[in-house]
């Protein structure tokens, strides 16, 4: 009875083992094999060779351009937070009909209705130089000449990023801002906290699930990004994904899977050390 | 019908180019098997069209399937796959990489009906007699192997081709007149601080670091050797100075892909540019003024060519044969001149035109009525006239080929660079 419970545990849990393995744990298994391979120009040779992390750590580019990278992801972290936080808040807890609150939480997701790229793509016309932001602005008297920083720079990439992937944190901050039992906001409002206490000793501890689970889509989507930061830079930074792609292009797959390895081991200490502040799986 | 094939071509062989000449563009007698032929051609998307593939069908009668890649993969494909394709249409510094892989196979120059009418760009590297050729992969120079079986390149003509030129054309830089409002006649105006943030360059490292020559010699910085295959020294010291204009904010962005390059400069975020021919047109079919401005160092070249299947054999060889035959005998010709390119066999491709068109892409005469390009848009009113004039005063003038350095991997390292710093 007991071998045989098992064995259905085992024969229940297989299809996902064998998907997983397929399409995760080997593909994986490739990119760290071939990082060790070289590469002529146009052929990649099977080897064990150090060359391609030698390479890769001892060139200055590779420090600066993760370092972009992480910038990027950190700022764009702090922001998708701040409003995710804010407006799901509001969601959770200013609204008070279940219609309302589903129905404005179907109005976040509307802009999710077309593609990434096009959504990226459409602030290249309102940021240009002659595009409406400027028009606007200029029109209104606050400035004589366009803003140049608005398209093409760090802003742009930014600004895009916050707007990609804001409801990625918002998703799951409201979702464990529902489960909050409403006792115990009433509770410490009996006991006198003030709603910044409540909110600093209540809610913002007992949303830290959602927090994390936010905090790690919107870090993995900015650290594997490359189209927005080429598009939104104008080619002008780069970014770790713009390296494997540049990469790729060239047919240089053994660097491009060193880099990858690389960025892969960073993320997971990233996350690593995110989980070591919330359990994510015993407050859910 | 296969014997009578096989006799054919042994006359073939014996008879020579004048007897080929008059055989093959009669209605063959296996015309019937010759139908069932599919060949495979991949290549940039320039060249294939499928346009082109209607008219093969309409003309020959056999099956062209096409595939368009960028010339990365183009190049990767040509080099590691060599059964997946029939035909490959490539450019000849990507010849320069993969022929000596084996994989394509010599033509017989004796089987080309218009041989002879090729320009001498393709064939001694010579447009007219006193041409003095340009530095980069020129396309002669990859042109001719000794051999059928030869991987090594010849130094002159021979009778065995690499490839079969079919397209080609001088690329320069691209600005908008109405915004910069003075004449503009040197590459070195690309780094002018006049125009800080308003000028752009591509983000390909193979042609970028072309066009960055060109600045950095207009600018009397660098004296190349070839720049077409820098030294090191030479690499460093082009990315030196670009990137310090990169850090000056010269630049406004970096383009890859030929519609990201028409929206800097129809948007006029960007007034001067690199900028690649059919771009130019789609930004003028907007009704904005764009012009391909003529520089007094010369253009940067390139050229494409149909290269043949190592796997290619029996009727299907035959095939490709007759395609290249039917490809310089002047319909596609018209049809790529149409839209600014040019023809390894101009003057068959005169028929195909109208005097008018004629007169205005190839002689650089002022078009007697409007211009429109295959597809119907209209490219020029008339009275306008090809800017660079004419096929002579272009071509003729072309200070670099398009090309592979030795030192590809170094100095795609410092692009990589370039574009972080």
């Amino acid at each position: 009875m007991k071998k045989s419970d098992t064995l259905k545990g085992w024969a229940l849990a297989s299809p996902l083992l064998l998907v997983l393995l397929a399409f995760l744990l080997l593909p994986i298994a490739m990119i760290v094999v071939v990082s060790f391979w070289q590469a002529t120009e146009f052929a990649i040779v099977p080897a064990f060779s150090f060359e391609n992390y030698q390479f890769l750590f001892s060139s200055p580019v590779t420090y600066k351009v993760f370092w972009a990278t992480l910038r990027y992801a950190l700022i764009t972290w702090a922001l998708t937070l701040l409003i995710g936080f804010t407006v799901a808040y509001y969601l959770a807890f200013h609204i008070r009909s279940n219609a309302a609150q589903t129905a404005l939480f179907l109005v976040c997701t509307i802009p999710f209705l077309t593609s990434n790229i096009i959504r990226m793509i459409s602030w290249i016309p309102f940021l240009g130089r002659n595009g409406i932001a400027n028009q606007t602005l200029i029109g209104m008297g606050v400035i004589e000449q366009p803003l140049e920083w608005l398209l093409y720079s760090d802003f742009s990439v930014i600004l895009a990023f916050v707007h990609l992937y804001t409801l990625f944190m918002i998703v799951p901050i409201f979702n464990t801002m529902m489960r909050i039992d409403r006792a115990l906001i009433e509770a410490a409002r009996d006991n006198g906290a003030s709603g910044w206490q409540i909110l600093t000793n209540v809610i913002i501890p007992l949303s830290k699930p959602g927090i994390m689970i936010g905090t790690i889509f919107v870090l993995t989507l900015v650290m594997g990004d490359f189209i927005t930061v080429r598009f939104m830079s104008g080619s002008q930074s780069a970014n770790v994904g713009r390296l494997i792609s540049n990469d790729i292009a060239l047919l240089q797959y053994p660097s491009a899977s060193a880099t990858s390895v690389v960025l892969l081991v960073t993320v997971l200490l990233i996350i690593g050390a995110l989980m070591r502040f919330v359990n994510i799986r015993k407050e859910l | 019908m296969s014997r009578m094939r096989f006799s054919r071509r042994s006359l073939l062989k014996t008879g020579g180019a004048a007897l080929a000449a008059s055989a093959l563009p009669a209605p063959m007698i296996w015309a019937q098997e010759i139908k069932d032929v599919t060949l495979r051609q991949f290549g940039t998307g320039v060249s294939n069209l499928n346009e082109v593939a209607q008219k093969v069908k309409e003309d020959l009668g056999f099956t062209l399937e096409m595939t368009a890649l960028d010339s990365d993969s183009v190049t990767q494909r040509a080099a590691t796959q060599p059964d997946s394709f029939d035909i490959a249409d490539i450019e000849y510094w990507i010849c320069k990489k993969v022929w000596p892989t084996g994989n394509l196979q010599a033509m017989d120059t004796s089987k080309i009906k218009n041989y002879d009418k090729i320009v001498g760009i393709f064939k001694d590297g010579k447009l007219t007699p006193e041409s003095v050729i340009a530095q980069g992969t020129a396309p002669h120079s990859v042109g001719f192997v000794e051999g059928p079986d030869s991987k090594t390149f010849a130094k002159e003509q021979t009778q065995w081709m690499t490839l079969i030129p079919t397209i080609y054309n001088a690329d320069t830089l691209g600005i908008r007149p109405d915004l910069i409002g003075r004449p503009i006649s040197t590459w070195a105006e690309l780094l002018n601080p006049e125009f800080k943030g308003k000028a752009s360059l591509l983000d390909i490292s193979s042609i970028g670091i072309m066009d960055m020559a060109m600045v950095c010699e207009s600018m009397g910085e660098i004296k190349y050797g070839d720049k077409g295959n820098m030294t090191k020294e030479e690499i460093d010291k082009t990315i030196a100075i670009f990137t310090e204009a990169k850090k000056n904010g010269q630049f406004r962005a970096f383009w890859k892909s030929f519609d990201e390059s028409v929206n800097l400069m129809a948007s006029g975020e960007v007034v001067i540019q690199s900028m690649w021919s059919p771009a130019i047109t789609a930004v003028k079919t907007r009704g904005i003024p764009c012009v391909y401005q003529p520089l007094k160092e010369g253009y940067r070249s390139w050229g494409g060519g149909i290269g043949l299947s190592k796997s290619l054999n029996g009727i299907a060889l035959d095939a490709a044969y007759e395609y290249i035959n039917w490809y310089l005998s002047g319909w596609v010709g018209g049809f790529l001149m149409r839209q600014g390119y040019y023809s390894a066999v101009p003057e068959t491709s005169k028929e195909f035109m109208t005097p008018n068109e004629w007169g205005y892409w190839f002689e650089g005469k002022p078009a007697a009525e409007d211009i429109a390009n295959p597809f119907g848009d209209l490219l020029a009113k008339a009275g306008e006239s090809r800017d660079g004039g004419s096929f002579y005063d272009r071509m003729g003038a072309v200070a670099c080929w398009n090309s592979v350095m030795d030192e590809n991997q170094y100095m795609v390292r410092k692009w990589n660079e370039f574009i972080a710093a």
